[in-house]
């Protein structure tokens, strides 16, 4: 089991270091070069020149991408193109913020997910079960934005109860965070409930279908006992992993909401650093979301592996 | 109703709908909106009244009328994002396939390590490069889009070309070409279809979150992304503008799940009845 972790994380290493790459080479296969793309039509000789050498274009590319990634592992990005201002204190508030938000989801949605997908697998085929799948279903297919602006529109401007602008500072309390960042919090855990819940669902239902649970039937335990004692300790894996992979998701996923609520997240900067071709800052955030993004996805093989009995076993 | 020789569900006829309705607003847009697209007709934020039935919008145009011609360009945009995808991924995965040995290696291993990348991340680092123009709009997200489209195929073909009639095929000197077009894609077309409802979806969903974050389509094309981006700030005034056009791509993502919710069901139960 060792090896198999160990050779989890060696791939997790190798995957990060060629999504890097490719975030470089996602900036080198403009036709003509950076330097012109960055300026447009404010273009002339000496202020193309000037940026050329501020971008080290000079250099070879590949010489370029080692001396970025070098800096990036000691956490110098660079500065921004927009303002001068170094990228890495402009990142880390904001990255701050962003692991908060998803934290918050996550602390709500788990449990959520994790109950409703149990209390629909042991009524498999009835009223809760089949509404609770045609509501999950869209859920699932609507954006974020739509679930965020009905929430807006009506519990806060018409109820009032929360704000519809969750505008928080580095000085905000603990509690006030907590109320200012609801609304976009109830968003992503209305996105990613539904996916985790159909998940769990699923897999507990797989089991349910094998001969020793057809066994624990005959014995006459009740449904309850079944799906909690003898089938979701078997289904565990497939549910961790999709957690995981829905945390994963939330890291991602909170740009749209961030922009939407106007929340001072990682997301929300990225957004408006593209519009400014500001390649430096996108580019360390596009790492940072990169990397996070490939860290959760291997902690859910991981977990996996290590919730799995039949691989817990030495051999 | 019946459709595919196998009952329609309730949801999947609602699907059917809800796809058709849309499908007939993208066509005949001229025809069905009151107004131009770009008609200026009074002041901004105008209420509803029966000449505007939604009111009119943030520049004073109708804003029923840029709901129905955004159709067009929304789900236009993705049928050919989500078509030249599948073109792609289908030519590469059946490729990768047929040919085996480190041609298929290395496309595997490509393909695994683009789908490790968040696809939104990785979009925002190309389009920060290049702009958002609509050809660099279709083709950076075709590419990204088709990575998924690979898989499915590679994984269909590779249990076809093991059967009789591919041997023969081969056995008679036919080309790869011929092997693809002639032998494996008739016989790969249901679970295909099934998936492309999926990637239309995800692609549908994901251009407009590109428009939404000002990424997308660029004005003054309608289109429902970048119409709720416009109307966005109005809400706070308790306008419901921008829940128009994001219940409009909802609606529509929500038809095209639910019947292929149905198609991968009977999917399903066919096989079972097999085994």
């Amino acid at each position: 089991m060792g090896r198999l972790i160990l050779q989890r994380s060696i791939l997790g290493v190798l995957t990060l270091l060629a999504a890097s790459a490719l975030i470089f080479i996602g900036t080198e296969i403009l036709p003509g070069d950076l330097a012109s793309a960055i300026l447009q039509n404010q273009a002339t000789p000496e202020t193309l020149a000037k940026l050329r050498l501020d971008l080290g274009l000079d250099k070879p590319a590949i010489v370029r991408y080692f001396a970025w990634l070098l800096g990036a592992l000691r956490g110098d990005f660079g500065h921004s193109l927009a303002n001068g201002r170094d990228v890495l204190e402009e990142i880390t508030p904001r990255f701050a913020n962003t692991m908060f938000l998803a934290a918050y989801a996550a602390v709500v949605a788990v449990p959520l997910a994790v109950g409703l997908g149990l209390a629909a697998a042991i009524r498999q085929g009835g009223v809760f079960d089949r509404t609770v799948n045609v509501l999950t279903l869209m859920t699932i297919s609507v954006p974020e934005y739509f679930l965020a602006y009905l929430l807006i529109k009506y519990v806060a401007v018409d109820l009032g109860w929360f704000p519809s602008l969750a505008n928080v500072s580095s000085d905000t309390p603990f509690f006030d965070r907590l109320y200012y960042a609801f609304l976009p919090m109830l968003t992503l855990v209305l996105v990613i409930v539904a996916h985790m819940m159909r998940m769990t669902r699923a897999s507990v239902l797989a089991v349910m279908a094998s001969p020793y649970i057809e066994m624990a039937i005959l014995k006459g335990l009740t449904k309850t006992r079944i799906v909690l004692r003898h089938a979701l300790p078997n289904a565990l894996a497939p549910i961790i992993s999709v957690i995981a992979l829905n945390l994963a998701y939330l890291i991602v996923g909170v740009v749209v909401v961030e922009t939407v609520f106007v929340y001072p997240g990682l997301g929300q900067l990225m957004v408006d650093e593209v519009s400014k071709h500001d390649v430096p800052v996108v580019q360390a955030c596009g790492l940072i979301f990169a990397a996070t993004f490939i860290a959760l996805n291997m902690l859910a093989d991981i977990l996996s592996i290590l919730s799995n009995p039949r691989l817990r076993q030495p051999r | 109703m019946r459709l595919l020789g196998h009952k329609l569900s309730i949801p999947a006829q609602i699907g059917l709908a809800i796809i058709a309705l849309n499908l007939v607003m993208a066509i005949f847009a001229p025809l069905i909106a009151p107004y131009d697209q770009a008609a200026v007709l009074g002041d901004a934020w105008a209420d509803p009244d029966r000449q505007h039935w939604l009111g009119l919008d943030n520049l004073g145009r109708d804003l029923l009328s840029r709901l129905i011609y955004g159709a067009r360009m929304s789900i236009g945009l993705s049928f050919v994002i989500t078509a030249l995808s599948f073109f792609i991924g289908i030519v590469t995965g059946f490729g990768a396939a047929v040919a085996g040995g480190w041609v298929d290696q290395a496309l595997s291993r490509l393909v695994d390590l683009l789908l490790s990348m968040p696809t939104l991340i990785f979009a925002f680092v190309i389009l920060s490069v290049l702009g958002s123009g609509l050809p660099v709009l279709i083709v950076t997200i075709a590419i990204l889009d088709s990575t998924k489209v690979f898989r499915l195929a590679r994984s269909v073909a590779v249990g076809l070309v093991s059967l009789e009639f591919v041997e023969a095929a081969r056995l008679r000197g036919e080309g790869w070409w011929w092997i693809i077009t002639r032998e494996i894609f008739p016989n790969a077309i249901p679970p295909l279809i099934a998936e492309f409802g999926l990637r239309f979806c995800f692609t549908f969903l994901f251009i407009a979150a590109l428009s939404f974050l000002g990424l997308g389509v660029q004005p003054p094309d309608a289109d429902w992304g970048s119409m709720v981006k416009d109307y966005r700030d109005m809400i706070n005034f308790g306008y419901a503008a921008p829940i128009y056009p994001a219940a409009a791509i909802a609606i529509l993502t929500i038809g095209v799940n639910f019947v292929v919710d149905w198609m991968l069901s009977i999917h399903s139960r066919g096989q079972g009845e097999g085994a």
